[in-house]
């Protein structure tokens, strides 16, 4: 682990928080998926929490995210309520897009988070756009693009990297490098250049680090983010990580073939939640009873989160016009 | 089910095989009858190879691709970037000199990506060369529904393809169609589209086993009936079967034509089936307005209007991105039930 020194208790309490709550949903998602109530995929984010913590803390509520097919965990740690989230999973008049997205399309304005694409690469130029909107409105904003490796080969994220240049924007890429798309590995679709160097190809800096580290998370992104706040331009950040379940659904895909076993089980070993929970209590900052209190309260926000999800109406068939315009 | 055993009737039409057709008809599903057509495209020309995200992993594209890159090699079976577009240019650029590339991809909606090679190049590059430089490219792409699959993976776009000159567009319904077509595509000389419903990957259906190649814009009848022709596109075929075996309980009798290719679109069977019953409704996947539908509507509007005792009704997608969740997914997607009482509307 990167060493915290000079980052306050709170803060550091805050990522573990917000890791626990990805994680924790994450995991409860994958448990009930066998119900048959959520009808939607979901592409869960176990194993990536860090990445999306460590970079949400340096946002404030007005800045902008956007993400992708999996954006559980980055809208969760850009403050998201858990209920409008697990109720859109469900299908709900009350979840956050009365039921018409699906888990892939989580959307909660008042946070900044004005809409999630499953499309590839989709979310990359939107955050562009997001980025100049607060360059012309000099409202000081900053926004975010999460994506993932496989999205970093389309023309958008290379044709997003150079406008962002060009006019400076207040931009932050950040490429989550699962090291697979769907099933593909990483080197079947890329040469072994890293990511992060296209980005000195654009003139911008770009920044390497363990995704599975908060603390260098965090620091990588606040530099990141400061820069873009200041009027220093975008950055890109490539994180290296790994999904620990199957590119959709509950289940690991080791079963069919899909990812070498001892792959896995290495990066298991390597979970950012154990590892950033090992630190704290080790450094002092949480104690066993501090770190208890902490998942009670974030097990009972779920277990109010899935009973809300649960509790909802589905759209009447009548409603299915509406929100087209 | 037994409407699910469907084979093409082809007696209706001259349909040239690459093959004797009548030997070594097996039972396979639309998805075997597709690997086959993939594996034997492969050993017959050296030309062929098959590019696309994911097509060499485990699940193989719903099974269409299982086991050919072992059996191929990694150069023939061709995992890609996600990089749509530019792939899609790279294979435009591979079929013009001399390759014949298949390009495959996971649903058609990553197919907006790639517009711009698609419309402005492949569609365009016989024309702008005199005809000198062919472009033998087929894509193939999944449609479907259900699952909370949602806005961005559930739509049927082949009306966007079927509105351009220089393309071709099928929609093989039947697991000997999927076959003959696909391999028809891969030996022609125009890029092609073809449309697959994830519906109907387990369908089953007699199929030959030699390589024959069933040539785009030939409809087939299914179904032969009296009093309303019903034109379908894809899994929309099943579901007029369906409605026409009810149907037939009431003693009305239903004519079901599997348009099978968009673009060409058999106009003569339209207009043959409706001079024939009189009424027309038509089904597709997609959406009504500017769609396939319209062009079908049409077709019986210009060429068979005298013989419509009836007005033309069409069952597509209401205009409506697709919902993702099942409430509203059940109000979405019409099934033999809207067919039926579209029937009854119009009798
Ligand atoms: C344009 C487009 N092409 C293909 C797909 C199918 N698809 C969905 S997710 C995915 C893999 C994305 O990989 P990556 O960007 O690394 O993100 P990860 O799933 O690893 O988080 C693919 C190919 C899609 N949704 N959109
Ligand atoms: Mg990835």
């Amino acid at each position: 682990m990167t060493a915290h020194t000079d980052i306050s208790a709170e803060v550091l309490k805050r990522l573990y928080e917000t890791m626990l709550r990805i994680r924790l949903f994450e995991d409860r998602v994958a448990v009930l998926y066998p119900e048959q109530l959520v009808k939607c995929p979901v592409h869960l984010c176990i194993g990536q929490e860090a990445i999306a913590a460590g970079v949400c803390a340096h946002l404030a509520k007005s800045d902008y995210i956007f993400s992708t097919h999996r954006s559980h965990g980055h809208c969760i740690a850009k403050g998201m309520d858990l209920r409008p989230m697990a109720a859109e999973l469900y299908g709900k008049t009350t979840g956050c897009a009365h039921g018409r997205g699906g888990s892939m399309h989580l959307v909660d304005t008042e946070n900044g988070i004005p809409g999630t694409t499953a499309i590839v690469g989709g979310c990359i130029p939107l955050a562009v756009g997001a980025a100049l909107t607060a360059r012309k409105m000099k409202n000081g904003r900053v926004s975010v693009a999460f994506f993932g490796d496989g999205a970093s080969d389309e023309g958008v994220f290379q044709e997003s990297l150079n406008y962002a240049s060009l006019m400076k924007l207040p931009v932050v890429f950040v490429c989550e490098n699962n090291f697979y798309a769907t099933n593909s590995p990483q080197k079947a679709r890329q040469p072994e250049v890293n990511i992060v160097e296209r980005a000195s190809g654009f003139g911008i800096p770009g920044e390497l680090a363990d995704g599975n580290d908060v603390l260098a998370v965090y620091r990588t992104a606040q530099k990141a983010v400061e820069r873009a706040r200041e009027g220093g331009g975008p950055t890109l950040l490539e994180y290296r990580t790994y999904r620990w379940k199957g590119h959709v659904g509950p289940l690991a895909d080791i079963e069919i073939g899909c990812r070498p076993a001892d792959e896995h089980e290495a990066w298991l070993k390597k979970c950012p939640v154990d590892l950033y929970g090992r630190y704290l209590q080790e450094n002092d900052v949480m104690s066993d009873q501090d770190i208890e209190a902490m998942l009670a309260r974030v097990e009972k926000d779920i277990d109010e989160a899935i009973a809300f999800g649960k509790a909802g109406q589905e759209p009447a068939g009548t409603d299915l016009y509406d929100y087209v315009y | 089910m037994p409407w699910t055993k469907i084979q093409a009737d082809d007696s209706r039409k001259q349909v040239s095989f690459g093959g004797p057709a009548s030997a070594g008809l097996r039972e396979l599903s639309y998805r075997d009858a597709i690997r086959e057509a993939m594996s034997q495209a492969l050993e017959t020309d050296p030309a062929v190879f098959l590019i696309g995200e994911g097509i060499d992993d485990p699940g193989g594209v719903f099974g269409t691709t299982v086991g050919l890159k072992d059996r191929f090699g990694a150069e023939r079976v061709m995992d890609s970037p996600i990089a749509e577009n530019g792939m899609t240019g790279v294979a435009i650029g591979a079929a013009i000199t001399g390759m014949r590339p298949v390009f495959i991809h996971m649903r058609v909606d990553f197919l907006p990506m790639c517009m711009d090679q698609i419309i402005n190049h492949a569609a365009k590059w016989s024309y702008m060369t005199g005809g000198k430089v062919k472009v033998p490219l087929t894509i193939r792409a999944v449609i479907g529904r259900g699952w909370g699959s949602a806005a961005q993976h559930s739509q049927s776009l082949q009306a966007l393809f079927a509105h351009i000159p220089g393309l071709r567009v099928i929609m093989p319904a039947t697991p000997y169609d999927a076959k003959g077509m696909i391999l028809g595509s891969i030996a022609g000389n125009a890029p092609t589209i073809c449309i697959e419903h994830r519906w109907l990957y387990d369908m089953k259906g007699n199929v030959p086993e030699e390589p024959y190649v069933i040539h785009p814009g030939i409809g087939a009848v299914r179904r032969e009936g009296r009093d309303v022709t019903i034109v379908a596109t894809s899994y929309m075929v099943y579901e007029a079967l369906r409605a026409a075996e009810e149907l037939e309980k009431e003693g009305i009798s239903i004519e079901v034509v599997d348009l099978r290719s968009v673009l060409p679109m058999d106009e003569d069977l339209i207009v043959e089936s409706v001079r024939k019953t009189g009424r027309l409704i038509a089904a597709d996947t997609g959406w009504k307005h500017c769609g396939v539908s319209a062009e079908i509507a049409a077709v019986a509007a210009e060429k068979a209007h005298a013989a419509l005792k009836a007005p033309v009704r069409r069952l597509c997608l209401p205009f409506v991105p697709a919902p993702a969740c099942q409430s509203l997914e059940k109000a979405y997607f019409p099934t033999h039930a809207d067919i039926i009482s579209a029937v009854r509307g119009i009798l």
